[in-house]
């Protein structure tokens, strides 16, 4: 039940459990990714990894934040990078605690704005962050394979 | 985008009756409250019928009853219904889809599309009436 859950900074005796959690996502296990994520994530200013566990300490959901600065003309936002909910907890509102957590210590540091970015076809994660209020910025992602052939007349 | 009259009646049917999962509205309720054609609707509300996404109610009142779980019934599940709007229309033949331009075309009507399509299988019909509140909470006189 979400009322039993405990929303708090990761620690590093949580890896390998998120790396557990990852996986059963995912399907691939990536324990030095995610000992790299806490390191970097997990101990520094305005870098946030929470996790979410249960009455019995079993880990529920992690997620991951920071705030990110001036980037092509925008002024400090939030940004969710990473989230994971175990599947067997779903429909639990792990996600929305982890969430309104995230976004706490988010506005915290003084932004305003909370961003994402997904890939088109994650519905499971899309729906999640629209029910959370999230929708459509300003910002639109692009790409290209860097070993394509540019495009002729490029003026930039 | 601009979306054909029969989706605009179906969506505003199916968030009608979402608001209050239990309770059952006529089709001239609907219609009275959001200005449409009745017989139109009546029309739309039976081709939402036949999807599963509403119920006809027998009895004293009649009316419609949705079916469809808010929480997981997305804007795309309805609007597919009624549009020519999908996976389907990328990959139709156009005149000039056989020359260099109409390809390169393609490549940026496709890429539009499928903004459109992710937008919308990602919205459910709880989600869109939280927005619904949430607008409601912004507007004066509500501060």
């Amino acid at each position: 039940m979400a009322e039993d859950l405990t929303i708090r900074n990761a620690k590093i005796d949580d890896i390998d459990d998120v790396t557990e959690l990852d996986a059963r996502i995912t399907g691939l296990k990536k324990h030095a990714y995610w000992k790299d994520m806490y390191a970097r994530y997990g101990q520094r200013d305005k870098r946030f990894f929470l996790v979410a566990t249960d009455q019995d300490h079993k880990l529920n959901g992690y997620i991951i934040g920071e705030v990110r600065a001036w980037e092509f003309g925008s002024p400090p936002s939030g940004w969710i990078f990473a989230i994971g909910v175990d599947p067997d907890c779903r429909l639990n509102k792990v996600g929305s605690r982890m969430f309104d957590a995230m976004t706490d210590c988010l506005s915290k540091t003084g932004v305003d704005t909370v961003r994402t970015m997904l890939a088109r076809d994650d519905e499971l994660n899309m729906a999640f962050f629209r029910s959370q209020g999230m929708m459509g910025g300003p910002f639109i992602q692009l790409e290209m394979p860097i070993s394509g052939q540019r495009m002729q007349g490029s003026h930039v | 985008m601009r979306l054909q009259k029969a989706t605009r009646c179906a969506l505003f049917a199916v968030l009608e009756l979402a608001q209050d999962p239990e309770q059952q509205i006529t089709a001239a309720d609907i219609a009275d409250k959001y200005q449409i054609s009745v017989n139109h609707l009546a029309k739309v509300l039976r081709d939402l019928a036949r999807a599963g996404l509403v119920t006809p109610m027998r009895g004293a009142g009649g009316g419609y009853r949705l079916q469809a779980n808010p929480k997981r019934t997305t804007l795309f599940e309805i609007i597919q219904l009624f549009e020519d709007f999908g996976h389907d229309i990328q990959n139709r033949a156009e005149d000039g889809d056989h020359s260099d331009i109409g390809q390169a075309l393609k490549q940026v009507t496709n890429e539009i599309d499928n903004i459109a399509i992710s937008t919308m299988k990602s919205i459910t019909l709880s989600t869109l009436l939280k927005r619904v509140a949430m607008n409601a909470e912004k507007k004066p006189g509500n501060l």
